[in-house]
């Protein structure tokens, strides 16, 4: 058999560890025994990615795409970047879903019952695209509000919106989170603060001048880097 | 060589059926797909064995003939089922953590150490309360003399095999083999969780 395609290692130094007790939702949801490390077969090397993305409409204006004729209220945001591999190899063709709560910091989801903010008949705060050959992505959506949930007494999140990335194999899966520069809860939030020090910084997006449109909406730059490729020994 | 560092993984969340989930996602099949049908039943439970009423289980698995639908896999000798993505996503039952799959049984695919694989399945698990995605694969009981020879089966301690082994079961609602496979978190029956 020929060298087969690999995958550079999960680096578990840069992400959370998977027991973080200030998250208490971790503390039972955590495997305990260790890892058991894999030689990557064709079961890790290949995914749905390549396939799955051809089954999903183009739809990345989360500020129009309730498809009720209206617009969404809020802060009118450009979220833009490129998604790359750990050689700085854009990823072409790679599909993006996201997710976020609206302006007021709720979601559209029947188990958000708590938080008695507004729904917005305009906003369903979900979208998709795929990268160009440049490995780019671009969304318009609000910036969606803070909200509150149970973790600690007076827990808020700060605002955030969730991005799932298939990427190449199923050993690049990646859900994060994007966060907005200079959020005053970062250091509130367990979950923010799972993510090593020296890391954290790569879930905030960049305020870019250069993506804000005149009269229009503000711009923000994050890139996304996924586990490399090459060719195993 | 690596220039760039890996984007932190965070937690899916409890809204993420927004838009990871929908339904029929977990039927892989259509009349056209070759191959045995099977359903994969299971739960995932957490370490007081509650069910987890919010996981997404992600399942990726080559076709009847052992081929995943893929630009790496590229074997001209094995034919890919054009009926056949591999791909389907689940999220467990609110009241009960359950979830299922149908699929067919995949065939055998090779290791890179030379030899073939036993038949497996492969899971991807995040939910809320995971920072991180936990991956597993499924293996069948009786598949028993392949899963003696299989690899990756052989790296795990022996008292832990038994962890990743569905087991086939009486099912009254379906006219195909059923096989359950519950996901367990913490205890000494802790699912086998692979770092890939």
């Amino acid at each position: 058999m020929t060298a087969a395609l690999t995958y550079s290692p999960r680096a578990h130094d840069d992400h959370p560890p998977f027991l973080y007790s200030d998250y208490r939702s971790t503390v039972k949801r955590a495997p305990t025994h260790d890892l058991i490390a894999i030689v990557q077969t064709l079961t890790e090397t290949t995914g749905p990615g390549p396939g799955w993305s051809e089954l999903s409409d183009d739809d990345a204006d989360l500020t129009t795409n309730a498809g009720t004729g209206g617009e969404a209220i809020g802060q009118r945001s450009i979220i833009t970047g490129r998604v790359l591999d750990e050689n700085g190899r854009p990823l072409p063709d790679t599909l993006i879903e996201i997710w976020q709560a609206n302006a007021c910091g709720r979601y559209v989801h029947w188990r958000e019952t708590a938080f008695p903010a507004p729904l917005d008949p305009n906003f369903l705060g979900v979208g998709q695209t795929r990268t160009n050959s440049d490995g780019e992505y671009r969304f318009v959506t609000i910036k969606p509000g803070p909200y509150p949930w149970g973790n600690h007494p007076n827990a808020w999140r700060p605002a955030h919106i969730h991005f799932s990335l298939m990427g190449p194999s199923i050993a690049t899966r990646l859900v994060t989170q994007m966060y907005f520069p200079d959020d005053p809860l970062f250091a509130l939030d367990p979950i923010f603060q799972s993510v090593p020090e020296h890391a954290r910084a790569r879930l905030i997006a960049t305020y870019d001048h250069d993506v804000t449109i005149e009269n229009w909406a503000l711009g923000y730059r994050w890139d996304i880097v996924l586990r490399g490729s090459g060719v195993g020994t | 060589m690596t220039a760039l560092r890996q984007t932190p993984s965070q937690t899916v969340g409890p809204y993420f059926t927004m838009r990871l989930s929908a339904e029929g996602e977990n039927v892989l099949t259509s009349p056209e797909t070759a191959g045995e049908r099977i359903r994969i039943v299971g739960r995932v439970l957490d370490g007081s064995r509650q069910h987890i009423e919010d996981a997404l289980i992600e399942l990726w698995q080559a076709d009847s003939n052992g081929r995943y639908h893929h630009p790496a896999d590229d074997r001209a000798d094995v034919p890919a089922d054009p009926a056949f993505t591999g791909f389907g996503r689940c999220a467990s039952d609110f009241k009960t953590g359950a979830y299922s799959f149908a699929t067919v049984k995949p065939g055998p695919v090779p290791h890179p150490g030379g030899g073939m694989q036993a038949p497996h399945i492969s899971l991807t698990i995040q939910a809320r309360g995971m920072l991180n995605p936990t991956y597993t694969r499924i293996y069948f009981d009786d598949e028993a003399a392949a899963n003696e020879a299989d690899p990756v089966l052989l790296s795990v301690p022996a008292s832990r095999r038994s962890t990743l082994i569905a087991s086939r079961v009486g099912d009254a609602d379906s006219s195909v083999p059923t096989y359950e496979f519950d996901i367990r978190y913490q205890g000494d029956d802790e699912t086998v969780f692979f770092d890939v």
